[in-house]
Order: structure tokens, then C-alpha cells, then sequence
């Protein structure tokens, strides 16, 4: 299966190997620089490279490229699978997944790597078991252990491995014992020129943050379980139960973790929580343009709508723009050509606005395109499809845990045809 | 004793291998007296580590390299002396720190073998951290340096005898992972013990060590076929991933070895960690296209019997069964499609796609389009998963349209995609255009064709194009917007726009002059050379339609011969030819002319087509046939190019592989076989059981209770037994297997069944256990096909029974292996003897729990052949609270002369929920009226009440408590002692309802709390279903007056109302007879007042 693992930055620089099996030499990643030059964004490297004797399979996250080396024939999503999840424990354990924190965990990261593969097949992938076999290096602890001399390897056996529930650790301990959820709900959106919509689907999460003591089994039922349309679990969730009581009953678990994810799709009707009237123009001839964009709160519910932030790439020969915000700041990149416009909360009496002109290069033809406009934005309290937690039950325990509910809107892939 | 043979065995193995190793000669000779005194090893721990540090502290002075350098405050200081001496250092902490900074080198891939004596010291340290990075580094070096990496082994050796499990796993892991060819031996016999080792986390890790040894030494394949062979019987669902990823590897050609564990993977699939599930479905895709016949063929027989016993206990399925009726499929394909089905919803994308491509290879057209929706919401993961689900989306949508149309607006690309998902999407998208969304398409297209990303705008050019050529309906419309696309500012996009109007003018050959003139004006405007060529191609070809444009044009290019790239003056020599052939009047001069350029010019190429073409139009005399021909060479109608998808033959590889995502063979690829005309024998997957009873003796319990409740099952009609005959030993052991489907469901279904007693319920047998060891059943096919129903019922009862006990696979195992078991105790005809006794063990099980199993087993061959009592009772589907009631039972007959208490007759049952699990903290109770006589006392009605525990302790001493209408008379089950988490039980209660609609109000009791329930009957259920004759009916009726009339509408359409669907609709709201009558109207006749 997977052979060797190399981390490459995006100087190009291979800061970090990993053999599973006999070591394959880093030369072998001269085809993935290869296939690097030849992409014009580092998106655009394709994610499986065949070489003569070796195939490379890639990701990309957090500007590190990691670049799986396998033999022979292997399913390539199982490979783009596990290098998402050894990124994914990479940022659990350190927070953030950068050339600089590998670096300087550098014995936790291979120790982790060591568990995760057994002749590159994986053995370990659940967090909870990794971390009951190597502990996350805190601050504290890694003074602790300058001073002591002891160790971030547990010393506790993986027990997890064995038992029926090897997402949970035995013998979890905790004075307040709570259970959070957050639905956290994302909507895609193509908005097309005239402000109707194209395409709009939700996809929605729940991820938990539960720290309760024991084995305690959770039920968690929903007002209206018939909007879950498509639904992937988190191991944990018993499959029958939901089939047949559109239920999700689970030990959970222990800390955070992605309870479920669903996908509410597009023949459903997806409110669109806000609306954008925009007036970008080139005119043919001369070297300005006119740039106009207002948005507004539609289909909200009666929340506010925060956190807003525009984007746009605006075609490449704009030199520069002269905006004036009513709110927020905007920054154009000249480089780059992105215009962002930081717009925070939408005041319904007073709605925001972004006008001015932008400045063409001398002579260049009118761009034959308009800019699409990209939306990030976050609604509090409110899940946009309507999806609502009736309870939280605990069993197997006798404590009362504490409980929380939170329910947030965002835009995902929220774009504006102008 | 064995260890210790073995372990000499093991230690001779070293010794050859090291003897060139002579400065290690004395450590050798101490490990080797230590291995001879055999026990002595593994006690002595002191005595082979004190040999082990001998042997490496002579390593330093003879690993050469070092030389003089050996000192400390030696001038030329080594770089990485500090860190050989602080591994060599006392301190614990210095010896770490040391192993880290060496892990940061090797991390960085430089190169740090030469601490090899130095670090291989440590691997029996105490410290674990400092282990496994010692491990780390000798997994790393050890190819290397195989003759140091041998010291090491001793302590492998030892941990592999470890009581705790975990050391014995990394041991084995870590010993495996050494590749030195000398210690084969070692690992071959290490794999083999801990392959029989009690731990199933240690087999897995066994399972891991043959395929790294087989990858050191292919010639142990055999061996290693054994050990792969017995770990894949191995019912761990730890070891199943681990052990499949081994026959992968090693024998992915042995299919045989599959056979008898088929059916338990298929079972276990559910369970096993996600890795484990995406390799275990990529091979039973394999297995499966060898040992099934292909669903997709039409007009097979269709035994509707087999399908309809195998889908009971399936509402989904059961749709599908009149669609299913050309081809009977095998029960085994069946399972697995059915226990994949439910990993779509995994969150491990690879899992989802390996169901995907499952479904796509094994399952029947109709049933692939359940994974679409899964594999839509997989868009919405990182780039790289939807590059690759996008990819086999692209095939699937060429063979399958339908599959994606309704998600068609998933595929809309969005500006921020990379450039290779937008192109997939387009590709997508055009697969996808049909005569209805075309419209849709297009305009999208508009959009995209817009795009700043010029290259996606060229491909979406060529998407247009091909929607043009596939859908003749748009031909024209895509033709015009690639016409007003050639006036674009972008040249990339003009000039993709020439090239595919080149090609779509090609392929519709009609009229299209006025595009070809447009076309010759915007001539001077472009630049591209491929798109100048292409309008010149066009002029060349269709010059007869063009006749006056096409010689202007060439008097152009004439002018600007010299400056124009080589394909461009290529396509002008062409279309000087073929003017000089249709018009040469006009053109004479002007062809010479190009071609005289053509003869001085500096490319090779064109001097040489220029010469060509000169001998072939012009006539001379040394010129000899081909000249007369010429126009028939160049003016020949040329075929038009297809445009079709850059996917349309990805489908040779299995999707989701790697070769289907590079579109050529990798390495190690394992083709899919085709279906194969005739079936292989599918007994070869049935499995004897002959594991000892202890291996499934906790779950007796339950078998118990399945047994018991076949009983009632037991009684049917005869025709019912023959139309269910037909139901094949195979079917009996899939659906045996079957068991995670829903619990309800297949409990409806089986009382359904049940209800259909017919009041002669003694003729059929009640042998209700049934054999699924395939090759004497099959024989006894035949004899065996009244028992069909029972068959059926047992299923439904082992299904319902492992889904309300969470831990499938343990009650999955029981089931079946009860099934054989009780099969080869009772095959014979047992008569219906048997149900009274089996009920009476039941409850005498049920009580004391799991205590008194192995006594069961041995009472229930007793009882058997015991049968006490006649019984022809009508037999209910309830479980009846003892055997003596179940008597008081017979005597019921007898209290009419008149109005013989017949058998309820076949009728839904409908269940109502009595305590939900949230209000009853946990307990939760459903009821259902099972229509038959009560037990207890005539005038009561029966009820049958099934209570669960959803909760996750025991609940203790169920019961029925304070009643609210004091006078109400109940008859109360038996307290239930103790209900398991997650157990159920059905229990039966008798409720005099005074004949009234009044509901009965009563407390259910635990030992803690009391939850007040009310059962409400709805009239139908007081009645009782009485055998009249016509005349008895009428006289009946005129006895009655307004009084006893309820009424009740039944909803019925017309269309359906024969006698027979009236029948149906009746019963279903009250429980009655039919009256044979010659009239058209259905009479019905019940009892009141019991």
C-alpha cells in the first residue's frame, strides 16, 4: 500500500520523510516538481502522478504538499483518505499543520506516523487511540518533561484497539461533564447575473464536543429527522437505529469529533440569506470601470447576518480601484488582482456598500468578463434549513451532564455571477 | 516444551547466518550457550542482555570507519559523535534526547546509519518512548546493516512470549519490519505462532507480517498461504481487513480460499475498521464477478417464490421484487449488496466509493442509482477526493445517464475550482446533455466560455461542440454561438471555435456556406495558426460552395505565404490543389505560384508535399496513372471526425482503482472477470460448523428463544407450504444471514405468515429446524420444501432478535450456527410434538439467564424425541405465557355448537406503541392484537406485548401495576426479572375489555418507576372469527338488532375489488371469518361477548 510519505513545502523543499516499507529515494519527487511547474496554481498539480516505477499521490493542505509514494495498484481515494486524516491528527495535536510545528514535533510526528501505518497499511487512524498511545505536546507538558525526563509516549497499552467501541478510551474522567453540539450548517450557492439562483444546496455538520465521564450511550433525536437527506456517520452512531427511528444513538467519543454529516440538496428550496445588487461595468475605450455592490439581509429569519466578507478576482487588467466603503474596509491586491471588502454585520437600515471606479491599464481591450463575487458570511442561532435538536438523552451513566446546542449558518461555496 | 525446540531451532538460524560476523564470534557463543540451556533464555532476561551489551561494545573499535577518530577530544570530531556518546551515556534523558535528535535526522533523510552499534543497544531499554524510537531507527537501518541489525532479535524474540498482548504485537511488527533476509526462518515461525495466538489484535498484526515477508522472500508463498488460509476463519472483525490485505497481496488469484469465508465477511463487513472495509470490498467485487451469474441479462426464469422468502423480511426490497422477476440472483449476491449498502453512508470517502464501484460492477441496473446520491455528497470533500470521484462519476455518466441527471447542478462549476475539476465537471455535464436539459447546459456553458481561465474556456468550446454533434436538436443554435464566438477578443478561444466548426461543418454535411463565408472574412483577423489552417481546410473542401471566396482567399495567402507557420502553409498548398482541381481556371496561375514557394521552402515537409502535390494535379508526361485520379484522392468525402468523451474507455478498469484514474494498467492491477455463463457451485460457500459449542455458547440464550418462537411459526396451509417450497437450501442460508435488517419489519411479516393458520394446523410438522449444511440439504431439497415457511419465520425471528441486540456479529454468528446445529439434531419429521416443550425451556430459560446453557442444550435433544402432548391446538403466533395455558387453549373448540371458533384468518397485523423509550427511561413497550383465542379465560382478548430495553442497564422486575378502571380485568404476564440492555421480550396478556371500546388503563411497573399506559382497542379486535355456514349467518344476523351494529368504512378502490382484496381490507379492521356464500356479497362472521 503506501510506501514512503514526503512533506514538501511550497518553496519546493522536502522537509520531511517516512518510510513504511524499503526506502525509496527522495529523487523520485523530481516528477512531482515536474508536474508542479507545469500547473499554474498549486491547486491545478493533479493529485496522482504515475513515474516509471512508483505512482505519487498528493494533497495539498496548508501550502504543504504531501506526497504519498505507492508501488502498486491501490485505490487512490484509501491513499487521499488517509493523508487528509494523518493531516487532519497533525492539526489535533498541534493545532495548526505548518511546516514550522512538524518541524519542531518532529519525534511526535514520526511516532505518530509509526502507528498510524503497519507496512503501510493503516493500523491506527482513530484520534482518541493515537492519543491514549502518544500525548499531544502542550506547553506544560513539554516542561514537565525537560524537568522529569519522562516521555510523551503513553504508557498505557492501546487498549482502545481492542474494544468494541475503539473510537472511546476507557476510564474517562471528568469533574463537569458536558456535551456540546454544534450544527453548523454551510450553504453552496451560484447566484446567476439577474439575483436568481442557479444552484443551492446545504451541508450541514454536527460536531460535538463531548467530555463526559464513563461509557455513557447518548440518544439525540430531531424535530425533523425528514431533512436529512443524505447522511454520512461518524463510526460511533449505531446505523439501524437511525433506519428504523431516525435516531442517532452513540457512545460517543471522548472530546471532539464530527457526529454526522448531511447534505440537504438542491431539489429542496434553500433560503438564501442574503442578496447582492452589483453594478460592474467596463466601458470599451475608455480606461475606467464602475464598480458597485450592495448587499443586503433576505430570507434571515430575523438574525443578524455577521462576519461578512466579500472577495472577487477582478479581471487582470484592472491597475488599481478607488472604492469608498459605507462600512468595513476593503483591500485590493494588485498582484493578484483580489478585491476583499470586510464587511462585518449587515445593518438592515442601512445596507452596506462598496462603489468607486477602478483604473485599466492603458489601451488593454475591455475584459469580456465580469468578476464573480464570493460571499463569506455567518448567522448565529439559526440553522438555515430548519433542522432542529429535540434532546439529548444519556444512558449507562448516573450524572447529569451538562448540555449545549448551537446552531450556526455560514456560506460555503457561495458565489455571484455579475 | 514446544517453545523451547523452537527457539533453539530459531537460535541455530542466527548462528549460521553470522558466522562472518567473527568479531562478534564471543557474543555469538554466549547467545548460543544460552539457547541451549532452552529454558534458561527467556529467564535469565540478565544474562542475554549482559551478552547483548558484550557483543556491541566491541563494535566501536572494529566498525573501522571511525579509525583513530575514537576519542573524545579527538581533532577530527566526528559530527555525530556527541550523539554516540550520549547513547551510550547512563542517563536515561541523554540516551532520549539523544534518539530525537537522530529521528530529526532520519526525518530529514540524512543519513544516520553509522549510530547503528550504538542505538541498537538500547532497543531492550525499559523507557518506552526510547524503545519505539529505537524501533523507528532499526526499521529504518536495519537492510543496511544486517549483520549488527541481528543483535536485536534476541529481544524480539523474547517480547513475542510476552503474557501482555501489545508487546507481543509490536514485537512481531517490529521484528517483520527488519528486512534482513537471514531471519526468514524466524519471522515464518513467529508469524505462525502469534497467527494461533489468543489475542486478535496480535493475529492482525500477524496478518501485517506475511505480507512484509512475503515481500522479503516470495518463496514462502506457500507457507504463507497456509497462515493466510487460517486467519481468514478467523472471526475478529480486527483480523478480517488485516488478513484480505494479505491474500491481496500474496495470493489474490487464490479464490478458493474465499469461498467458505464469504459469507462471514460479508456479515463481519459492517464492523471491521474502515480501512479494512475498502479492501474487503474491492475483493469480494472481484470474487463476487466470478461466482455470480450476471444480474443485467433480461428474460431468465424468474422463480418468484425464491425471491419473495428471501426478501420477507425487507420492506425496501420487496418493491423490487416484480422488477426482479427476469433473473433469480444469487441469495449470496444478494447479501452482499445488502450488508454494503449501508457503508454508503460511511464518512471514510474511499469506503463510499468501494460500495460505489461495488454497486456499479455487481448490482442490477435498477439498484446502481442508490449510490449516486453518496457519491454527490463526496463533492463537497477536498480537492483531490473530488478530482477522483469526479473521474469515475465521468465514466459511470457515459454508460448511465439517468444516474447523475437529477444532481446535474452539482456539477455547475464554480470560478474558484482548479482548472482539472472544472475540466472533469464539463466533461461531466456534457455526458450528461440529453434533448431535455440541453437548454440548461448550454447556457451554463455561456458562462464558462466567458471564464478568465482561457484554457477551461476552450474546453468548454469543445464540450459545446460536442453537444452539438450528440444532440441534433442544437446542432444549429451551438453552431451559431460558435460563429458569434469567432469574433471573441481571446485567440485561444476563436481559434478552438474554428477547430470545432471545422469539425462540426465535417460531420453535417448540408449547407453551411454562409458559416463558411463568415468564417473566410474573419480570416484576416485571426492569428492562430491552427484555426487559420482549419478555415483554410474548409475553403479546400467545400470549395464548390464557396466558389468565389475560396480563390480570393488564396490570392491572400499567396501574398503572405512566406510568413505563415507550417501547418498553415501546409493547408494552403491543399487548398491550392484542390482549387487548381475544381477551378482551374481561375486558380492556374496562383497554384503555381504557391507551389514554386513551396519548392524553395525552408521546411523539408513542405518541399516535400509541395512536390507531391505538383506531380499529382499537374499533368505531364512523366506523370502516370495517379494523375488521372487525383481528384479522387484529394476531393474524396472524408469521414467526419466523432467527438466523444476522453472517458469513453475508462470502463475496461474497475472503478475507483488506480488504473482507472491514470487510464493505463498499474502495476499489481487485478482485472475484474467477466460474469460467467453458468453459476459455479454455490454449495462450495456453505459451512459445515463443527466449531466446539463453548465458541458460541454465551448467545445459547437466544438460540433458545428462536427456537421457541419458530414453534408458533410452525402451523400452515398446506398450499402456502408448496408455494414457498421452491425456496432453495441457498436461500435459507443467506437469509439466515440476513439478520440486519429491520426488526419490525420481518416480525410483521412472519405473524403475517403465521396468521394464515388454517385449522387443520396439525397436518403440518412442526420441524422447524432446519439444516443449512449445504450438500445433504440439498438432496432432501424435495422432502424438505413444506418446511419452507418455518424456515422463513426462524429467519425473521433470529433477525429481530440480533437487531435488538446491538453487537451483531456475535447473535449473527449463533443464528446460524444454531440453525446447523439443531439441523443435524432434528432433519427428521419431528411432529409438532416439539412446541410445547420448546416454549416450556424457553421460559425456564429465560428466567435464570445464561446460567443454565449447556443443560439446554442437552434437554432440548431430549425433549424432542419426548413429545408429550397431541398437539393439533391452533397454535398462535404469540408467545404463549406457559404450556399449560397454551392447553387451557384446546378447550376453547368446544364452547359453541353452533359457531365453531375458527382460526384467525390471514391478516396484517398492526403493532401501536404502548411506552415510547423516552418516557419510560428506556423501557419501551409495543402492542399488537395477535387474533387469536385468548389463553387464559375465554372472554378475554389476547395482547401481545413486545417490551424493549433501549436503556443501558438492566431494568428489573417488570410488571403490571395499579389498573384505572378498578374493575378492569387483566391478566398480567409474569415479572419479568431482569431485561438486558438492548433484549426485548414478547409477552402475552389477556384484557377483558367488556366488549366495549373503552381503553384499558394500567401501570407498567419496573422495579423503580411505574409509567401509566392505556391500550385502546378498535372494535374489529374484540371479535372473534366464527366458522358459519350461510344459513347459520342469516339466521345469526336477524337475531341481532341496531344495537350490535358498529360500522366502519374501508377505504377501497374499485379497481381492485375482488372478493379476495375485500377480503384484505376487512380484516385488516376486525378480526373475522369468512362466510362461504355463493352471493356476490362477502359476508362476514365474528363473535362478540366471548
Amino acid at each position: 500500500m503506501i510506501h514512503s510519505l514526503f512533506l514538501i513545502n511550497a518553496s519546493g523543499d522536502i522537509f520531511l520523510e517516512k518510510h513504511w516499507k524499503s526506502v525509496v529515494s527522495r529523487s523520485v519527487c523530481d516528477y512531482f516538481f515536474e508536474a508542479q511547474e507545469r500547473a499554474s496554481e498549486p491547486e491545478n498539480v493533479p493529485p496522482v502522478i504515475p513515474t516509471p516505477h512508483h505512482y505519487l499521490i498528493s494533497v495539498l493542505r496548508h501550502r504543504i504538499y504531501f506526497v504519498a509514494v505507492i508501488q502498486s495498484e491501490v485505490p487512490p481515494l484509501f491513499v487521499i483518505e488517509f493523508l487528509h486524516r494523518v493531516v487532519d491528527t497533525f492539526q489535533d495535536y498541534f493545532g495548526v499543520c505548518t511546516e514550522a510545528a512538524i518541524k519542531d514535533n518532529v519525534v511526535v510526528v514520526y511516532e505518530l506516523l509509526e502507528e498510524m501505518l503497519d507496512n503501510g497499511f493503516p493500523l491506527a487512524t482513530e484520534s482518541n487511540i493515537l492519543k491514549e498511545l502518544i500525548k499531544p505536546p502542550t506547553i506544560l507538558r513539554t516542561m514537565v518533561n525537560t524537568i522529569t525526563g519522562s516521555t510523551n509516549v503513553g504508557e498505557q497499552l492501546p487498549t482502545g484497539q481492542l474494544s468494541v467501541v475503539p473510537w472511546r478510551r476507557t476510564g474517562v474522567k471528568y469533574t463537569n461533564n458536558e456535551a456540546y453540539f454544534d450544527v453548523v450548517e454551510e450553504i453552496d450557492a451560484i447566484i446567476d447575473k439577474s439575483g436568481s439562483t442557479i444552484t443551492a444546496e446545504i451541508q450541514g455538520v454536527i460536531d460535538a464536543c463531548v467530555k463526559l465521564t464513563g461509557m455513557p450511550d447518548l440518544t439525540l433525536s430531531f424535530m425533523n429527522p425528514r431533512l436529512l437527506d443524505d447522511v454520512s456517520f461518524h463510526p460511533c452512531v449505531r446505523f439501524k437505529r437511525w433506519e428504523a427511528e431516525r435516531i442517532l444513538s452513540f457512545i460517543p467519543p471522548d472530546g471532539n469529533f464530527r457526529l454526522l454529516s448531511y447534505h440537504v440538496s438542491s431539489q429542496n428550496l434553500v433560503a438564501i440569506p442574503v442578496y447582492v445588487k452589483h453594478n460592474i461595468t467596463f466601458r470599451e475605450g475608455s480606461s475606467q470601470g464602475r464598480f458597485d455592490l450592495t448587499l443586503g439581509p433576505k430570507q434571515t429569519m430575523g438574525k443578524a447576518v455577521e462576519a461578512v466578507l466579500v472577495s472577487s478576482q477582478l479581471p487582470r487588467g484592472v491597475l488599481n480601484a478607488n472604492l469608498n466603503a459605507s462600512q468595513g474596509t476593503y483591500t485590493f491586491d494588485p498582484v493578484t488582482k483580489m478585491l476583499t471588502w470586510d464587511v462585518g454585520k449587515i445593518n438592515p437600515q442601512k445596507l452596506p456598500s462598496l462603489k468607486g471606479s477602478m483604473n485599466l491599464q492603458a489601451g488593454a481591450s475591455k475584459p469580456d468578463e465580469n468578476p464573480t463575487i464570493n460571499i463569506q458570511l455567518k448567522i448565529q442561532q439559526m440553522a438555515i434549513s430548519g433542522l432542529k435538536v429535540n434532546r439529548l438523552d444519556m444512558y449507562g451513566e448516573k450524572y447529569k451532564p451538562f448540555k449545549g446546542i448551537k446552531y450556526m449558518t455560514k456560506a460555503g461555496k457561495f458565489q455571484v455571477r455579475t | 516444551m514446544r517453545h523451547n525446540s523452537e527457539t533453539v531451532y530459531v537460535h541455530c538460524e542466527v548462528l549460521k547466518a553470522e558466522y562472518n560476523v567473527t568479531h562478534l564470534g564471543g557474543f555469538l557463543f554466549r547467545l548460543n550457550a544460552a539457547s541451549m540451556s532452552t529454558t534458561a533464555l527467556y529467564n535469565d532476561h540478565g544474562g542475554a542482555e549482559a551478552a547483548v551489551e558484550a557483543g556491541l561494545e566491541s563494535t566501536p573499535t572494529s566498525s573501522g570507519s571511525t579509525g583513530a577518530a575514537f576519542g573524545l577530544f579527538s581533532a577530527d570530531f566526528k559530527k555525530n559523535e556527541d550523539l554516540k556518546e550520549m547513547l551510550e551515556s547512563n542517563k536515561e534523558s541523554l540516551k532520549l534526547e539523544a534518539m530525537k535528535r537522530v529521528v530529526g535526522l532520519i526525518a530529514k533523510g540524512k543519513n544516520a546509519s553509522e549510530l547503528f552499534p550504538a542505538v541498537v543497544k538500547n532497543v531492550a531499554s525499559k523507557n518506552i518512548e526510547l524503545k519505539k524510537l529505537v524501533y523507528v531507527y532499526l526499521v529504518r537501518y536495519a537492510e543496511e546493516q544486517q549483520d549488527l541489525a541481528l543483535l536485536s532479535i534476541s529481544t524480539f524474540q523474547r517480547a513475542l512470549k510476552e503474557p501482555n498482548q501489545f508487546i507481543r504485537a509490536s514485537a512481531l511488527r517490529v521484528l517483520s519490519s527488519i528486512r534482513v533476509p537471514i531471519i526468514v526462518p524466524i519471522m515464518m515461525l513467529a508469524i505462525k505462532e502469534a497467527a494461533a495466538d489468543m489475542s486478535p489484535y496480535v493475529r492482525k498484526t500477524s496478518a501485517h507480517a506475511i505480507q512484509k515477508l512475503y515481500s522479503l522472500d516470495p518463496d514462502q508463498k506457500e507457507q504463507l498461504i497456509e497462515v493466510i488460509e487460517k486467519l481468514l476463519k478467523d472471526k475478529s472483525t480486527l483480523v478480517a481487513g488485516s488478513v484480505v490485505v494479505a491474500f491481496e497481496e500474496v495470493c489474490p488469484d487464490r479464490i478458493d480460499l474465499i469461498h467458505k469465508n464469504y459469507r462471514k465477511l460479508c456479515n463481519l463487513l459492517v464492523d471491521v475498521e474502515e480501512w479494512g472495509q475498502v479492501v474487503i470490498i474491492s475483493m469480494l467485487t472481484r470474487y463476487a464477478r466470478t461466482q455470480f451469474t450476471s444480474p443485467w441479462k433480461e428474460g431468465a426464469s424468474f422463480e418468484e417464490n425464491n425471491e419473495k422468502a428471501f426478501y420477507a423480511s425487507d420492506s425496501e426490497e420487496k418493491s423490487e421484487r416484480t422488477e426482479a422477476e427476469a433473473y433469480v440472483m444469487d441469495p449470496d449476491h444478494r447479501l452482499l449488496l445488502r450488508n454494503t449498502k449501508p457503508l454508503l453512508q460511511s464518512r471514510n470517502t474511499a469506503v463510499v466509493m468501494s460500495v460505489a464501484q461495488l454497486y456499479w460492477h455487481l448490482a442490477p441496473r435498477h439498484e446502481v442509482n442508490l449510490v449516486t446520491k453518496s457519491l454527490v455528497r463526496l463533492l463537497r470533500s477536498h480537492r483531490e477526493v473530488q478530482y477522483i470521484v469526479l473521474q469515475n462519476i465521468a465514466t459511470m455518466s457515459i454508460q448511465r445517464k439517468g444516474m447523475f441527471e437529477p444532481y446535474m447542478k452539482s456539477f455547475y462549476v464554480r470560478s474558484t475550482d482548479a482548472t482539472h475539476i472544472k475540466t472533469l465537471k464539463l466533461e461531466i455535464l456534457t455526458n450528461l446533455a440529453n434533448e431535455a436539459n440541453i437548454s440548461t447546459i448550454l447556457r451554463e456553458f455561456q458562462t464558462y466560455v466567458k471564464s478568465q481561465d482561457k484554457a477551461f474556456a476552450a474546453a468548454t468550446i469543445q464540450a459545446i461542440g460536442r453537444c452539438a454533434t450528440n444532440i441534433s436538436e442544437v446542432t444549429d443554435t451551438c453552431l451559431n454561438g460558435l460563429v458569434l464566438l469567432l469574433s471573441n477578443r481571446d485567440e485561444t478561444v476563436v481559434a478552438e471555435s474554428v477547430v470545432v466548426i471545422k469539425k462540426l461543418l465535417q460531420t453535417q454535411p448540408t449547407q453551411h456556406s454562409e458559416i463558411i463565408k463568415h468564417m473566410a472574412k474573419l480570416f484576416d483577423n485571426i492569428t492562430v495558426s491552427m484555426a487559420r489552417a482549419s478555415i483554410l481546410w474548409l475553403m479546400g473542401e467545400y470549395c464548390d460552395r464557396v466558389p468565389k471566396i475560396a480563390p480570393d482567399v488564396l490570392r491572400k495567402m499567396a501574398k503572405s505565404f512566406t510568413a505563415e507557420e507550417d501547418i498553415v502553409k501546409l493547408q494552403t498548398v491543399n487548398l491550392a490543389a484542390k482549387l487548381y482541381l475544381t477551378n482551374s481556371k481561375q486558380t492556374k496561375l496562383l497554384t503555381q505560384y504557391i507551389l514554386n514557394l513551396g519548392k524553395y521552402d525552408q521546411s523539408y515537409d513542405i518541399r516535400d508535399r509541395t512536390r507531391f502535390i505538383r506531380q499529382l494535379i499537374v499533368p505531364n508526361e512523366k506523370s502516370g496513372a495517379l494523375n488521372k485520379y487525383a481528384r479522387r484522392i484529394l476531393l474524396a468525402p472524408k469521414p467526419a471526425p466523432v467527438l466523444e468523451s476522453a472517458f469513453k474507455d475508462r470502463d475496461r478498469y474497475q472503478l475507483g482503482t488506480l488504473s482507472h484514474s491514470l487510464n493505463s494498467k498499474a502495476s499489481g492491477y487485478q482485472e475484474l472477470s467477466d460474469w460467467p455463463a453458468v453459476a459455479p457451485d454455490q454449495s462450495v460457500r456453505n459451512v459445515e460448523v463443527v466449531e466446539p459449542v463453548q465458541e458460541w455458547a454465551p448467545s445459547v440464550g437466544k438460540t433458545k428463544k428462536l427456537k421457541s418462537d419458530d414453534k408458533f411459526y410452525s402451523d400452515n396451509e398446506e398450499e402456502k407450504a408448496e408455494e414457498e417450497s421452491e425456496s432453495s437450501e441457498g436461500s435459507s442460508s443467506s437469509s439466515s444471514s440476513s439478520s440486519g435488517e429491520s426488526s419490525s419489519e420481518s416480525e410483521e411479516q412472519s405473524s403475517e405468515e403465521s396468521d394464515k393458520t388454517s385449522s387443520d394446523s396439525g397436518k403440518s410438522s412442526s420441524g422447524s429446524e432446519e439444516t443449512s449444511s449445504g450438500s445433504d440439504s440439498q438432496q432432501k431439497k424435495k422432502k424438505k420444501t413444506k418446511k419452507a415457511p418455518q424456515k422463513k419465520s426462524k429467519t425473521a425471528a433470529a433477525s429481530s432478535d440480533s437487531d435488538e441486540n446491538g453487537n451483531g456479529p456475535v447473535v449473527k454468528d449463533s443464528s446460524s450456527s444454531d440453525e446447523s446445529s439443531s439441523g443435524s439434531e432434528d432433519d427428521s419429521d419431528s411432529d409438532a410434538a416439539a412446541a410445547p416443550t420448546t416454549q416450556q425451556q424457553k421460559k425456564s430459560d429465560r428466567k435464570p439467564g445464561p446460567k443454565v446453557k449447556s443443560e439446554v442444550e442437552v434437554s432440548l435433544l431430549d425433549l424432542v424425541d419426548f413429545s408429550p402432548a397431541p398437539t393439533n391446538a391452533p397454535k398462535g403466533p404469540v408467545v404463549s405465557p406457559s404450556l399449560l395455558s397454551d392447553l387451557e387453549g384446546l378447550s376453547l373448540s368446544n364452547t359453541s355448537s353452533t359457531m365453531q371458533v375458527t382460526a384467525p384468518s390471514f391478516g396484517p397485523v398492526k403493532t401501536y406503541e404502548l411506552l415510547h423509550h423516552m418516557t419510560g427511561k428506556g423501557l419501551s413497550a409495543k402492542y399488537h392484537f395477535p387474533r387469536q383465542p385468548c389463553l387464559h379465560q375465554p372472554g378475554m382478548v389476547a395482547v401481545q406485548v413486545t417490551l424493549s430495553n433501549g436503556s443501558d442497564r438492566s431494568l428489573e422486575e417488570i410488571h403490571v401495576g395499579d389498573r384505572s378502571p378498578a374493575s378492569l380485568n387483566i391478566h398480567c404476564f409474569n415479572t419479568i426479572e431482569r431485561l438486558e440492555p438492548e433484549a426485548s421480550v414478547t409477552v402475552s396478556m389477556g384484557i377483558d375489555f367488556s366488549d366495549s371500546t373503552q381503553a384499558a388503563n394500567f401501570q407498567l411497573c419496573t422495579k423503580e418507576d411505574g409509567f401509566s399506559v392505556s391500550i385502546q382497542p378498535a372494535v374489529g379486535e374484540l371479535l372473534m372469527p366464527s366458522s358459519l355456514s350461510e344459513q347459520d349467518f342469516s339466521r345469526e344476523q336477524g337475531k341481532l338488532l341496531g344495537m350490535n351494529e358498529t360500522s366502519a368504512t374501508v377505504a377501497m378502490a374499485t379497481a381492485n375489488a375482488s372478493s379476495q382484496a375485500v377480503k384484505q381490507r376487512v380484516l385488516s379492521v376486525a378480526n373475522v371469518g369468512e362466510v362461504p356464500s355463493g352471493q356476490d356479497v362477502a359476508h362476514s362472521s365474528g363473535r362478540g361477548s366471548r
